[in-house]
């Protein structure tokens, strides 16, 4: 075609480039064009929307009343003009002939073109729940959506936003500006996920939290409620009713494909392009967020600018190819800063490198991979992202700045003697405050640890430094390095690799500082790793559980499998059943239950239990539910075999039955187990009541063991009769069994409060000294009626038979299969 | 196209973020499908390279998961043993689009059957 045209100058006998989309992509595509060869193709540009070319990305600073529209113009109509360019706009084109090469408009306009480029960027997804084509329901991409939020907002009044993501939460920043009451509705349980890490999007919704708005994470929407013919509000899929003016549906958007698609072109999740952004036809290219490049869809425009880029460079001879592009993100809501690239997922060969200043409100996250950095999240000081960014698409190696990295480049780029973290505390003065809180000084530390502080612990317990919120524990650990050298003593340990913490100042600092989630712990205290591990994270639920009875919500998540399913997995990965026999007693009833989901289930093995119970095998995850209904119905609850809480309490046949019976001990543990069951506690906690001191329930290798004497209860403590056997101490002796189940609380609640995750009473006793457990309970004549009234008050949140939640269908998921795959199934599919 | 490829396992939402599922293979290896706090998914046969403990039911975090019978951590992208453990489970080619995720086909029913899918 290009030789018939010859020498022809006319204009009519340019090559025709038609564009199908005015947005971001498509005009700034003509722009590179016309950047390398102005004269060489007839545009003509087609346009869905009324109006000329805008930055899309600013309509959320439209939306907050920070900008008008027409500051948002890129290109006003004298752009096209002077450009020969024709703009086609508010007419859509409706169909591609690549046979003909013609586009046809929805006005019925045809036009023909050497050259086509599709440009037609995404639609936003829509969740085809009951009520989302009610008025009232917008979703945020255009000029006409900002101004539908716009009218709805005049009255004030509520909006719900659906979806936590970017466009989510500029919209419901916006929409709050403009005085409506807000509502986050998410279904993941972090704001903005494929962005931000756990904690960043925690500390991101306590922010948007503090701002009023309401944020709902895990929430799955059921349907969008009407009243007069309009929205009023969304359902969740828990009942939750949320009341709503306007709905914004923000879930995320889809390359808009449907027009290549009915062209024949090759599209899969976007219009496929090769390097040079050509589709399956060779007249046709595609550019933006329609488009698909090496198996990827971009929703930035970073990447577009890239893709127009290759794309001009092809249409006027001068290929260069494009090769992808590596994203970053910024949120556009004003005060809060956030930054995220690249892939901060971690796993195998990742290093995480995290600082936190919980006073400042700070948390950065770098992601290192063969010394390269791959991923950056940053919230509260954005200062060096771009730094980060640039580093991460450079590739460079960072190992001679690997220490100071996480500082920034400023301290990373100081060169030589700063880099070395060390060397710049040995740097600072005398006077430089170490300690914000205890206003402790660089020259009184060194001083106390010249006097003798050889340990972190010396130090804090000396001059206080870093004794109260710890984010200066780095600084005077660097300062005892760089003043004695090799003779640090190392401190106590700490709870894992992710904290300089010990357990026992996790558990105060959640008490002391009023600390009620994981990722709130993580960040003011200073987590080195972004989410925790499976060691530091049962043990926060735990402590944070403990510390707020009512309050806390257990996290999932962060318990092992048998506290998930609420039964022992086995080596097969079947279950195990133990339903609960008050003190070892049973009754006709319940053994008929038992032997019933034997047969009915098939369970291989049921087996007496050596804490006086029946345990039955084999049971599938399935099944369980089903299992426990059976159970269930016949009066019996959950045994907690699998949990770290109170397993079962021993009992003999005491007063009623035996001869040397001098109390009623089968009585005393059933009052014990109701008063007890369902407790968490830091690790397994078992009981046994005796009769007699001939003991026939063991109570003297127990957690808490009673023996019963003529004149009363003696009280015993510690025992263990596991890996190393102990046998108790003996707490003290009580006359009533009132005042035996009063001491039983208080000590079970004294060892909830103090122990560390995963310590038995046993070595619990033993690290604290029996002398000191006694003196806590029984030097004050209040100790144990505060203990016990804590005990009770937290019981009353977790004597809810677990088994029963599930039989209600709470969390099938952990029950059921997702499908089951059959080949023949398959095949058909 | 995709459609002869890919088999069709359901909406994202089926699965919490944090946790697995299961995917019986009448004739095969039981699937699980995890999806990571990060949003990510992945698919490995349920069993751990050290006792086939089922890998399904263990803590997630990153994108590796602790086998729940002795706590081996496995690489949800390779199926690979960290740290000083040796071993390795298969992984399964799995996509998500428009919030429904997609296993390969070839990989869920294996080799034998693949020249009947194909065709
Ligand atoms: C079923 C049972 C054995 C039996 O057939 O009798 C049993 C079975 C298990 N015991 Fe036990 N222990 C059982 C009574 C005991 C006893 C005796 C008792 O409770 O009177 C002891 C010694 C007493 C003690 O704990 O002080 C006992 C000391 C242990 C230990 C060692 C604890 C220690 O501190 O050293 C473990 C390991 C652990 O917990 O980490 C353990 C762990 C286990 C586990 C949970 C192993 C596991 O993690 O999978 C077994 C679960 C099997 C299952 O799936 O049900 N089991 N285990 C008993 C259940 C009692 C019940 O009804 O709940
Ligand atoms: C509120 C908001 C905030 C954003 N913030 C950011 C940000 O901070 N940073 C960032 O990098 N990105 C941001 N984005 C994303 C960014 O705007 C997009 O990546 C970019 O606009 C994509 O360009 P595009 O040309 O592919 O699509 P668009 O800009 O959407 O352009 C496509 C155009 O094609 C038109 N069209 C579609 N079909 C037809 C048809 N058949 N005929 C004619 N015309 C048609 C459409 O009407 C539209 O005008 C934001 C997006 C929104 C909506
Ligand atoms: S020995 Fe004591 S406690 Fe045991 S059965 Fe006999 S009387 Fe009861
Ligand atoms: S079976 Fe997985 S760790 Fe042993």
């Amino acid at each position: 075609m290009n030789a018939d045209t010859g020498f022809a100058a006319a204009s009519a006998l340019k090559e025709r480039l038609v564009v199908i989309g005015n947005g971001m992509a498509g005009c700034r595509a003509v722009e590179e064009v016309l950047a390398r060869d102005p004269a060489r193709y007839a545009i003509t540009i087609f346009g869905a929307e009324p109006r000329v070319n805008y930055n899309r990305i600013m309509l959320s600073p439209v939306l907050a009343g920070e900008k008008t529209f027409d500051e948002i113009v890129i290109n006003g109509p004298e752009w096209y003009a002077d450009n020969a360019i024709t703009l086609v706009s508010g007419d859509p084109v409706t169909a591609i002939d690549t046979a003909e090469r013609t586009v046809t408009s929805a006005s019925g306009r045809v036009e023909p073109y050497d050259r086509l480029l599709i440009a037609t960027g995404s639609d936003p997804f829509i969740i085809p729940v009951p009520g989302h084509d009610l008025p009232g329901v917008v979703t945020f991409r255009d000029l006409d959506d900002v101004d539908k939020m716009l009218a709805a907002a005049e009255g004030g009044g509520h909006a719900v936003v659906i979806g936590g993501g970017l466009l989510g939460l500029e919209a419901a920043h916006g929409l709050t500006l403009r005085g409506m009451s807000v509502s986050v509705v998410h279904l993941m349980p972090t704001l903005m996920e494929r962005q931000l890490d756990e904690a960043a999007g925690w500390l991101l919704r306590q922010e948007l939290e503090r701002r009023g708005q309401t944020i709902l994470t895990g929430a799955n929407t059921k349907a969008i409620l009407e009243a007069d013919g309009r929205v009023a509000g969304v359902e969740l899929e828990d009942g939750t009713r949320i009341k709503a003016d306007i709905v914004v549906m923000a879930v995320g958007i889809r390359p808009a494909t449907a027009l290549a698609k009915a062209a024949g072109l090759t599209v899969e999740r976007g219009i496929l392009v090769d390097d040079h952004m050509v589709t399956s036809d060779p007249a046709v290219l595609a550019v933006g967020e329609c488009v698909q490049h090496r198996g990827a869809c971009y929703g930035l425009v970073a990447p577009l600018w890239d893709m127009c880029r290759s794309l001009a460079a092809y249409l006027t001879d001068a290929p260069q190819g494009y090769e992808g592009s590596v994203t970053s993100t910024k949120l556009k809501v004003s005060g809060i800063d956030l930054f995220s690239a690249g892939d901060f997922s971690g796993g195998e060969g990742a290093e995480d490198i995290v600082l936190r200043d919980a006073a400042r409100g700070v948390y950065k996250r770098v992601v290192l991979r063969d010394n390269k950095v791959v991923g950056a999240v940053l919230y509260g000081d954005t200062a060096d992202g771009s730094w980060y960014f640039d580093l991460l698409k450079k590739g460079e190696d960072v190992s001679p700045i690997r220490e100071a990295l996480i500082f920034g480049q400023a301290f990373a780029q100081g060169g030589g003697a700063l880099a070395d973290p060390n060397a710049a505390v040995a740097a600072l003065p005398d006077d430089a405050e170490i300690c914000g809180c205890n206003g402790v000084s660089k020259g009184q530390v060194v001083g106390c640890i010249n006097a003798g502080a050889h340990s972190l612990d010396a130090v804090r317990s000396t001059c206080k430094a870093s004794a109260s919120c710890g984010s200066c524990t780095g600084l005077v650990e660097r300062l005892l390095a760089v003043t004695l050298g090799a003779e640090v003593e190392s401190g106590p340990k700490p709870m894992c690799k992710c904290t300089s913490f010990t357990h026992d100042d996790v558990r105060r600092n959640i008490v002391e500082k009023g600390l009620r989630a994981i990722p709130q712990v993580m960040q003011e205290l200073h987590w080195t790793t972004p989410e925790g591990c499976s060691s530091c994270r049962p043990a926060l639920n735990y402590y944070l559980l403990c510390a707020w009875p009512g309050e806390y919500e257990d996290d999932q998540k962060s318990r092992f499998v048998n506290e998930r399913l609420h039964a022992n997995i086995q080596k097969d990965g079947t279950y195990s059943v133990v339903p609960r026999m008050w003190g070892g007693l049973t009754n006709p009833r319940e053994l008929r239950a038992i032997a019933d989901v034997v047969e009915k289930y098939d369970a291989p093995m049921v087996k007496v239990t050596g804490g006086q119970r029946l345990d039955i095998f084999g049971i599938k995850k399935e099944d369980l539910p089903a299992v426990w209904a059976d159970l269930n119905a016949a009066g019996m609850v959950s045994g907690h075999a699998y949990g770290k809480s109170l397993r079962t309490v021993k009992t003999c046949v005491g007063s009623e039955w035996c001869r040397f019976g001098t109390q009623d001990s089968t009585g005393l543990g059933v009052k014990i187990e109701r008063m007890t069951w369902g407790s968490w506690m830091p690790h397994k906690f078992k009981i046994a009541v005796s009769g007699c001191p001939r003991n026939c329930a063991e109570a003297t290798i127990k957690d808490f063991g009673v023996v019963c004497v003529d004149s009363g209860y003696e009280l015993h403590i510690g025992g263990n009769g596991g890996i190393h056997v102990r046998a108790t101490d003996l707490l003290t002796k009580v006359a009533t069994e009132k005042e035996a189940m009063e001491m039983c609380a208080a000590f079970i609640q004294l060892y909830r409060e103090d122990a560390h995750y995963l310590e038995r009473t046993a070595p619990w006793v033993e690290r604290k000294g029996v002398d000191w457990v006694r003196a806590q309970l029984l030097d004050d004549p209040e100790a144990v009626g505060k203990l016990a009234r804590r005990f009770r008050y937290s019981q009353k949140f977790s004597q809810d038979d677990p088994w029963a939640a599930r039989v209600a269908g709470e969390r099938r998921d952990l029950h059921a299969h997702l499908a089951q795959v059959r080949p023949l199934q398959l095949e058909n599919a | 196209m995709l459609t002869g490829k890919w088999l069709d396992i359901g909406p994202t939402t089926q699965i919490q973020p944090g946790s697995a599922r299961t995917l019986p293979v009448a004739g095969g290896e039981e699937i699980a499908v995890f999806h990571t706090m990060r949003g990510e998914f992945y698919a490995l046969v349920n069993k751990c390279p050290h006792k086939a403990g089922p890998l399904s039911e263990g803590i997630v975090h990153g994108d590796t998961v602790s086998c729940p019978l002795h706590n081996w951590r496995i690489s949800l992208r390779t199926g690979e043993a960290q740290g000083d453990d040796k071993g390795c489970t298969p992984t399964i080619p799995m996509k998500v689009d428009a919030g429904r995720m997609f296993l390969l086909r070839e990989a869920v029913i294996g080799p034998v059957a693949q020249s009947g899918v194909a065709a």
